[in-house]
């Protein structure tokens, strides 16, 4: 049925690469993803089918397009919004599908496997601030912003990262200094996710400044306040596409019914949101690792040399060999952590590990990827050159790598030397 | 003057699970069948159909009293009847036939339609159905089902109007020659073409809200109807594989090739 088959049109000339592109274009539904070893429920099954599809039919045409122009398709938000991407572990009442992490990472996974940049940013939407909001705001705050939200009318965004404040970040220096009936910040965040374009915004500011860990405050921040603007779009190697940009608060008044959770104890609020989002943004490494593997065996099999498949040669087989097993290796942690997160035990050490272990990994596999595609894989009309400047991204995104491995070390330190 | 009220429409689409058409197709060593441990999705034709009812339910609201779908065919064909109320319809019914029993045939599966047809209280007024499903390629179940229910057909269809008002329907059909367009009376069968519609993919809270509309089970002893198989397949086979043409130099020996190759008299 050559008529259903999806031939996507390739301006390459030679006549190897587009007979080549376009089956392997043709063949793109088919992944490698081990169904079985995923050991996913009936529903699970289900709703990662459902959302592979949306992602290789919406997002994964427009990848290449999104990163070469650096520029996030503004029409993305709501086709998310109404396949009920945006509030997969929100409430119902909000237009939520009160699913868990498990599921929103399979989301995470699925989207980061069409393209990296908006898995990032679909990512710091949906968990990061939709997901902060949800677990810590009051009745009242959650009915203002969450619908729009998870409709993807608009865009939401978190900051707590700042120019002089990465690792540190309890160093932060956004002040916000308590007035009538409010609050004026000032100061600077860096390295936001969706900041060109968020107009809900978690922002972490500094309420008693000597106090550190002890004197954070986390605030709701609309695009609109007086005294809140942002600088210019970040041009990034990877995650082209995920607006990245400074935020500027100047004397920016936030009234007293934006501060989200307690007074001062935002450092609370921050920790506990980081541990999930390890968790969630692990799935963005999976989804690079099985694209890279995708592209690459098939191509493999495709690209001959000496009279036959490069595939058939054994340095190639060690290669397929280690991309394989690297992806389900890191796929098993990830969804185990998943798991236990959902069953209620959240473990610090191990939602750190998962990020730490498959980021990693994604680096590695989109690495040899890319070298077994020889010369092409230097080409940007090949995908493996984009996915490895994605994967860059999770190593020092969500915490460094030396943070996580400190963090975990501590956590065994802590333990055994306390009595 | 206000016009007589429309007799409320009740639709069914009956659906098939196949093999997905992106798996790439393995011959069995017998040469009797194909690897099924393969994906399975919805009969492509099929999506069309569902989209095209789901449509005309957003065109025409509640002059469409009910979208129901059936699938023949073994317990795993339940997931198509998942996907297909996850796009919008209302029920489903389920003719199950055990894991073992060969794939129904057109002319049964138009039989079986007919007994469920004929068991619905409140009738059916459309029937729209894929041209052809992909694993056979058989394109015959729905003018069977024409020809068992003596009711008009519209195949290949590129586009459907339906008016319910005056109960009739306006389909452009695609010919060989182009497009023709054929006025018909409900109840009618349609079966759909690839230029239809483009199938919505079921967002995420249609699917959990699927999962609380009604299957109904029937078995094919109920309807009354045989689904034994008339048809023996003796072999399955690849396709060949595709040889390189020559060239010619001139027209006198492109006549002399073709002579030799038996396609024109030796005279």
């Amino acid at each position: 049925m050559s008529a259903i088959r999806l031939l996507t049109r390739t301006s390459l000339k030679t006549a190897f690469r587009t007979r080549a592109m376009t089956a392997l274009n043709a063949r793109r539904s088919a992944s490698f993803y081990n169904v079985d070893l995923a050991g996913l429920t009936e529903d699970q099954a289900e709703f990662r089918e459902a959302v592979r599809e949306f992602a290789q039919k919406e997002v994964a045409p427009r990848a290449a397009e999104i990163d070469k122009s650096n520029n996030f398709p503004s029409d993305l938000w709501e086709k998310m919004g109404s396949m009920g991407l945006l509030g997969i572990t929100c409430s119902p009442d909000y237009g939520g599908l009160a699913l868990g992490y498990f599921n929103h990472t399979l989301a995470m996974e699925e989207l980061s496997r069409a393209s990296g940049s908006v898995a990032l940013s679909y990512g710091a939407h949906s968990n990061l601030c939709v997901n902060q909001i949800h677990r810590w705001g009051t009745d009242e705050q959650k009915k203002k912003y969450l619908p729009d939200l998870i409709s993807g009318k608009k865009v939401g965004s978190l900051a707590m990262s700042e120019p002089g404040s990465g690792s540190d970040v309890v160093s932060m220096k956004l002040r916000a200094d308590k007035v009538d009936g409010g609050y004026k910040l000032t100061g600077t965040k860096f390295w936001i996710t969706n900041g060109p374009t968020a107009s809900t915004l978690v922002v972490y500011a500094k309420t008693l400044p000597d106090k550190g860990s002890k004197g954070i405050t986390a605030f709701i921040i609309e695009r609109g306040f007086e005294g809140f603007s942002t600088h210019q779009k970040l041009d990034k190697l990877g995650m082209r596409g995920s607006d990245t940009c400074e935020l500027v608060f100047e004397d920016c008044f936030v009234p007293e019914e934006n501060v989200l959770g307690p007074v001062n104890k935002g450092a609370g609020v921050l920790m506990s949101g980081l541990d999930l989002e390890r968790l969630v943004l692990s799935g963005g490494p999976l989804g690079l690792m099985q694209a890279a593997f995708d592209y690459a065996v098939e191509y493999v099999h495709e690209r001959e040399q000496f009279g036959v498949p490069v595939g058939t040669f054994q340095l190639m087989q060690a290669k397929i060999a280690d991309m394989y097993t690297k992806t389900n290796a890191s796929r098993a942690y990830v969804y185990a952590v998943a798991r236990a997160c959902d069953a209620g035990k959240v473990s610090r050490r191990d939602c750190a590990g998962a990020i730490l272990y498959s980021s990693d990994r994604a680096v590695e596999v989109a690495l040899e990827a890319m070298q077994c595609l020889g010369g092409n894989g230097y080409i940007n009309d090949y995908p493996t050159g984009r996915i490895l400047r994605d994967s860059r991204l999770y190593t020092v995104g969500a915490g460094t790598q030396e943070i996580r491995r400190m963090l975990i070390g501590r956590e065994f330190n802590q333990e055994l030397l306390s009595d | 003057m206000r016009p007589t009220p429309a007799r409320l429409l009740n639709i069914l689409v009956p659906v098939k699970r196949t093999i997905d058409y992106a798996v790439k197709i393995r011959v069995n060593p017998d040469q009797k069948g194909v690897d099924l441990n393969v994906k399975h999705s919805m009969n492509p034709f099929d999506e069309i159909a569902v989209e095209e009812a789901v449509r005309l339910r957003e065109k025409l609201k509640d002059e469409i009293k009910s979208i129901k779908v059936v699938t023949i065919g073994p317990p795993k064909s339940i997931e198509t009847l998942r996907t297909a109320l996850a796009m919008g319809a209302d029920s489903a019914i389920h003719v199950e036939i055990p894991d073992s029993a060969p794939a129904p045939e057109p002319l049964g599966v138009a039989k079986a339609l007919r007994a469920l047809i004929e068991k619905q209280k409140d009738g059916v007024d459309l029937v729209i159905m894929g041209k052809q499903a992909i694993d056979d390629d058989a394109g015959q179940t729905g003018q069977m089902l024409a020809g068992l229910m003596n009711w008009p057909q519209a195949t290949f269809a590129s586009k459907l109007v339906v008016d319910p008002a005056t109960k009739e329907a306006n389909v452009t059909q695609e010919i060989d020659g182009g497009l023709q367009e054929v006025k018909a009376k409900l109840p009618l069968i349609v079966t759909t073409d690839l230029r239809l519609n483009e199938p919505r993919y079921a967002s995420l809270p249609n699917i959990m809200k699927a999962k609380k509309k009604p299957i109904e089970k029937v078995s094919p002893a109920d309807l009354g109807i045989d689904l034994t198989p008339r048809l023996e397949t003796i072999k399955v086979a690849e396709p060949p594989k595709r040889q390189g043409g020559g060239k010619v130099e001139s027209v006198d020996e492109l006549v002399a090739k073709l002579k030799e190759a038996g396609f024109l008299s030796k005279s």
